[in-house]
């Protein structure tokens, strides 16, 4: 199962697959697909990013979605006053500017909660990454003037020179290159010395210690490189539903995200975009069915969490380890 | 800022401290026992509220239907732990995480095909419907004092159980040490579904109580874990009496947050930047003290001796 998940010809062929297939559906008249393949590729961005802690770093972190939420609102807020006024200087129309908040926010929040929440370990982690996820979550109920739990609609999306992300076929091209690019560049760090010292780190943390590499620095930096990442993905969202709303970053968000990690592969370079597609999948049959899909979704979450050969934890090693 | 508002909101205080108490304790009762993390058990806050609803109904009686779900949440608590707990303690934390969040998933989609999406709104009797009079100006639902009876006796209970009874001092050594505990002959199953089962009993008496003020609603328990789970950060993970600070601490200043930060706001800065920023900083509160007490204690505030 691992070899198949992991790399080898199928990935590469599944990659060319996520590349053809939804292109071909549009063209012969199922546009609805290259929706769904636009919003999996968004989704597997941010699973890629998770994956760069959770399975790389070995920081199970349970607050990720809020991350897509924050790069999402950084689109959607400067798109909200470029059209209603306030802030002139900011109403430049650009998408470096929105892409690059994005970004900027992504880091920014991931090396201050980073900064407090690395300082533990464990059950601690999981339980901080989930409540400064929500911190965030209320954060952006309360703010009335960008729709509080309603939501905010983005009118208009960002606006880049020669390409308009309001075409479906663009927008779908430019999510995948961008995943491609991030994949690629997620597999330079992970076998660049940076990402020698994090492998390090989770494989065996005091011998990192002792030969005296700075454990918690290289994470705080892999942290901030996640959540850069990741609010990377939240702009394509923001941009993609041209719709924002707290729910985005609502924690079963960030328990699905972990989920296509988990399931796809941890610790490896194209088991997150596995994950996000079984996601995606099971997701569009399951709810196809019936409304109620949680319920065969959750079932199957705790199945396979209980009777997986050695649990989930033994796929967490990876094959490097092996 | 008058006194009456500052007493009265103190209450609201208290209560919502209590509450989230409740259900802290059965979380840091089972993770410091069993080193398990219940995300699902939210889901018994919530399946409490719901039951007791139902039961409401049907006896038409608040006082009678939460007597009869206590044990009701008991049973589900139990059949929870050894259906689906139980072969998770041999893993890992995110197995624990992954697990009982599909959990969570089924638990809460099962309660929307029984209960509807909609929440359900609990009538309480007419004696406990009035307001006490605490001074001449104070005036306090009976509800509420009710339920900060309630949640000071369940505490104390809970306090007497685990440091002066039998069951108490088992469950004290087999969070110090299990291994050791099982090795003297002492049912360590058994003990370990009973704890699962106080837990879930005691949560879902906060579901039961918080129902007639709120309502019996789908997104209660995922809500309230987060504030639970705060609640034992800040405490130190494992610990009662941490847990038990913490609560009241949050509680407090969550609900006085929420009520007058806007007017100390408004002492160093326009009453406008005031209303707009106060509801903000004030959702955000209980994580930033949560952040600072990390950062100076990284085990929270009284983290348990032995682990």
């Amino acid at each position: 199962m691992r070899n198949i998940l992991g790399k080898g010809l199928s990935s590469w062929g599944m990659m060319v697959l996520l590349l053809i297939v939804p292109l071909i559906f549009y063209y012969t008249g199922n546009a609805f697909y290259l929706d769904l393949a636009t919003r999996l590729v968004i989704l597997a961005i941010a699973a890629v990013g998770l994956n760069f802690v959770l399975g790389f770093g070995g920081l199970i972190s349970f607050g990720h979605a809020a991350f897509l939420g924050l790069g999402a609102y950084a689109v959607g807020i400067p798109a909200y006053h470029e059209i209603y006024g306030g802030w002139d200087a900011l109403a430049s129309t650009n998408g470096f500017f929105h892409f690059g908040l994005a970004i900027g926010v992504g880091a920014l929040f991931a090396l201050v909660t980073g900064a407090i929440s690395l300082k533990v370990k464990g059950v601690h982690f999981i339980m901080i990454t989930m409540a400064f996820a929500q911190m965030i979550y209320y954060l952006v109920m309360s703010i009335e003037e960008y729709g509080g739990d309603d939501g905010l609609v983005i009118d208009m999306r960002s606006e880049f020179p020669l390409i308009s992300l309001d075409d479906p076929i663009q927008f779908f091209l430019i999510a995948f290159a961008s995943l491609a690019l991030i994949m690629w560049l997620v597999h330079r760090m992970v076998n660049s010395r940076f990402g020698m010292v994090l492998r390090g780190s989770k494989g065996n943390e005091s011998r990192m210690i002792s030969i005296g590499y700075p454990t918690y620095r290289y994470r705080l930096v892999a942290y901030v490189i996640s959540g850069a990442i990741c609010g990377y993905a939240g702009a394509l969202l923001g941009n993609f539903t041209a719709f924002i709303s707290p729910e985005m970053m609502d924690w079963s968000r960030s328990g699905n995200l972990m989920f296509m990690v988990i399931l796809g592969g941890v610790a490896t370079i194209f088991g997150p975009v596995w994950g996000a597609i079984a996601f995606i999948v099971l997701e569009e049959i399951l709810s196809g069915f019936t409304v109620y899909w949680h319920l065969p979704f959750g079932l199957m979450l705790v199945l396979v969490v209980m009777f997986s050969r050695g649990g989930i934890s033994s796929l967490l090693r990876g094959k490097e380890d092996k | 800022m008058d006194t009456t508002l500052l007493v009265i909101q103190g209450l609201n205080g208290l209560q919502l401290g209590l509450l989230l108490f409740l259900v802290a304790s059965g979380l840091t009762l089972v993770f410091g026992i069993l080193d398990f993390v219940n995300l699902a058990h939210g889901s018994l806050y919530m399946v409490g509220a719901f039951i007791c609803a139902s039961l409401t109904f049907y006896f038409d009686s608040f006082l009678i239907a939460l007597v009869v779900s206590l044990p009701l949440i008991g049973i589900f608590g139990y059949l929870f732990e050894i259906v689906v707990a139980r072969k998770l303690y041999e893993r890992d934390h995110l197995d624990h995480v992954l697990g009982t969040f599909g959990a969570i998933l089924v638990i809460d989609t099962v309660a929307h095909i029984i209960w509807g999406a909609n929440g359900i709104s609990v009538p309480l009797p007419d004696y406990l419907e009035g307001q006490v009079s605490l001074t001449s100006d104070i005036q306090i639902p009976v509800f509420r004092l009710l339920i900060i009876a309630a949640g000071l006796a369940s505490a104390a209970l809970l306090f007497w159980m685990v440091n002066y009874t039998r069951l108490g001092m088992l469950i004290r050594a087999g969070a110090s040490n299990r291994t050791m505990v099982s090795a003297l002959g002492v049912d360590i199953k058994t003990l370990f579904s009973l704890v699962f089962a106080m837990g879930a009993v005691l949560a879902g008496l906060a579901g039961m109580l918080i129902a007639p003020i709120t309502e019996a609603s789908l997104g209660m328990g995922n809500n309230i874990i987060i504030t639970a789970f705060v609640v034992i950060i800040v405490g130190g993970i494992g610990s009662m009496k941490g847990a038990f600070i913490a609560a009241l601490i949050i509680g407090v200043i969550d609900t006085l947050g929420r009520a007058f930060l806007d007017d100390i706001f408004a002492l160093f800065m326009s009453s406008e930047a005031a209303e707009n920023s106060a509801p903000a900083i004030s959702s955000m509160l209980i994580y930033l003290l949560m952040a600072s007490v990390l950062y100076f204690k990284p085990a929270g505030l009284f983290p348990p001796k032995v682990r």
